[in-house]
């Protein structure tokens, strides 16, 4: 039994890699267009980021908080977010394929429907956002007033890694929850898009309800505030155990659990549309 | 007169299309209104810091960010619309029958638009502006006049935001996937209208040159004819002739563009 999960997981992993490598052909085809898009795609990221820089040219922080730690906080969920959206951003097309009744062809294909939604349109474009988080991230890493070692590194690492994971999380349950509501797919940009921007700003902007609901329902917070405030020595504003800062990678593992099994649940409610 | 009646048909259809997808438009408030909150509170912080930045006081900024949301999928400022649809008919021919038509494309497109950004106004703009109003202290005008001059100024900016996509979307005539440039109208549509941070915010000779580009008609103009930063005779009638000027070059460039594309380019399908 436990090897056949594992034969199934490679298999899956073996057939992403064939269905992403025929997307990436497929962009390269129009040449041009790919060129625009990724340089599009790292301008846009970066405009999101000049937004910031101009705020800061009018005030010295931010809810308490410098440029440096902003930065900090942006590059940290920028990068998680263009992670998760690289590898997983093509679960807000299942609404479509539900409606035109594509959806019913992925289920006859030899290999998990998960991976093939995932796989689906790959779009390399979305290295853009991810190298331009990383810039920004690594120039805060160098501003930053942070004692730098192993446990400091590792953690800024775990964090990005737990945070892909848990905006991966959003995006396939985004994506189950379209298989009820089929025209919803704008509800999850509240969560990636959202989160990722709420993110990128300090917690002691954001009211305090809002910030216990990152926290407690949509687990936002641990993607960057919580390890981050650990990092830059500062004070939680909901005064939780310490311990917390550092419960990232549980929180990532009971995500990808939880929308493992409503994955589960959404495709299995799934209606064809026939003809 | 026929030719008229068959526009005010075209945008009554693009109205009730869009009408027609109700879970989608609740979904749409529903994610304007989230993205009203976080951006409120950003600006609180900022406004905290720094009371009256750029001319603005803070119930003034707040209301700006709730404009905004209520006008993002009207003046389609993340792009979509008929833009993608036109670009998807560029690229696989079906243009070519569009041309064959005894109307004019680019009226056309835009009665369709303007159906659209009707809808949207309503059904995508009103909602996010009444929460942002019962959550926050806003600077919404009691008078009936500046609220029917924001609903002109709203119109005025739709149709230059129309233009806009229209050039963007023509350029698929050369590039046939224009996806990337679809993605650099909504890019430089988001940072130029004002929708992530106001354009009178933006610092010196930036700021000098974003409020004279056309994008400042689709968001900050309306915005300051509501806030009542643009008032009086003089304000208004530079508001609107702001707008004007810049929706009829840029229809006129549209118009231009069309015709050496649909000289020059041989359209694809078969």
């Amino acid at each position: 039994m436990a090897e056949g999960v594992l034969a199934r997981a490679a298999w899956g992993l073996r057939a992403y890699g064939f269905i992403v490598a025929m997307w990436v052909r497929s962009t390269m085809a129009y040449r041009a267009s790919f060129a625009i898009m990724l340089a599009v795609s790292f301008a846009t990221t970066f405009l999101d980021f000049a937004a910031i820089m101009i705020m800061f040219s009018h005030v010295e922080a931010l809810g308490g908080f410098s440029l440096p730690e902003v930065a900090f906080l942006y590059g940290t969920s920028s990068v998680a977010f263009g992670l998760a959206d690289l590898f997983l951003g093509q679960f807000e097309r299942i609404g479509g394929r539900v409606r035109d009744g594509t959806m019913d062809l992925l289920l006859m294909r030899p290999v998990p429907v998960l991976v093939q939604v995932a796989a689906d349109r790959f779009a390399l474009r979305r290295l853009g956002r991810i190298s331009q988080g990383a810039m920004v991230l690594t120039w805060s890493l160098f501003q930053l007033d942070v004692d730098w070692n192993v446990g400091s590194a590792l953690m800024v690492l775990v964090m990005i890694v737990s945070g892909g994971c848990i905006f991966g999380c959003v995006f396939v349950l985004g994506g189950a929850f379209q298989f009820w509501a089929q025209d919803a797919s704008e509800v999850q940009n509240a969560f990636t898009y959202g989160g990722t921007t709420l993110l990128q700003y300090p917690p002691t902007v954001f009211g305090k309800d809002l910030v216990r609901g990152v926290t407690f329902v949509v687990p936002l917070a641990f993607v960057n505030w919580m390890p981050a405030l650990r990092l830059l020595g500062r004070d939680d504003p909901l005064g939780l155990p310490g311990w917390v800062d550092f419960a990232s990678p549980a929180v990532a593992l009971l995500c990808c659990v939880i929308t493992g099994l409503v994955w589960r649940a959404g495709l299995r409610a799934y209606r064809s549309t026939g003809s | 007169m026929r030719l008229p009646r068959l526009y005010f048909a075209v945008a009554g259809s693009g109205f009730r299309r869009y009408a027609t997808y109700r879970m989608a438009t609740a979904a749409g408030v529903f994610t304007n209104t989230i993205f009203g909150f976080i951006l409120a509170y950003t600006f609180i912080a900022l406004w905290n810091e720094r009371p009256q930045l750029g001319g603005y006081d803070q119930s003034q900024a707040l209301t700006f960010v709730w404009i905004g949301q209520a006008l993002l999928a009207s003046a389609a400022l993340m792009g979509g619309g008929f833009q993608d649809e036109f670009q998807e008919r560029i690229r696989t021919g079906d243009v070519a029958i569009d041309l064959y038509r005894p109307i004019d494309l680019q009226m056309w497109w835009l009665a369709s638009d303007l159906g659209r950004a009707a809808f949207h106004l309503v059904g995508r703009g009103v909602v996010p502006l009444v929460v942002g109003a019962f959550a926050f202290e806003l600077a919404l005008p009691g008078s009936l006049l500046v609220w029917a001059l924001f609903l002109l100024s709203v119109f005025l900016g739709v149709v230059v935001s129309f233009a806009l996509r229209y050039l963007f979307a023509l350029c698929g005539f050369w590039l046939l996937d224009a996806s990337g440039l679809g993605a650099l109208s909504m890019l430089l549509s988001l940072f130029f209208s004002g929708m992530m941070l106001p354009l009178n915010v933006f610092p010196g000779a930036l700021g000098e040159i974003v409020r004279w580009l056309p994008w400042a008609a689709t968001l900050q103009v309306p915005a300051d004819v509501l806030l009542g930063v643009r008032q009086g005779g003089a304000g208004i009638a530079g508001a609107f002739g702001f707008q004007s000027v810049w929706a009829l070059v840029l229809l006129g460039c549209g118009r231009l563009l069309q015709k050496v594309a649909t000289r020059r380019v041989v359209v694809q399908g078969g």
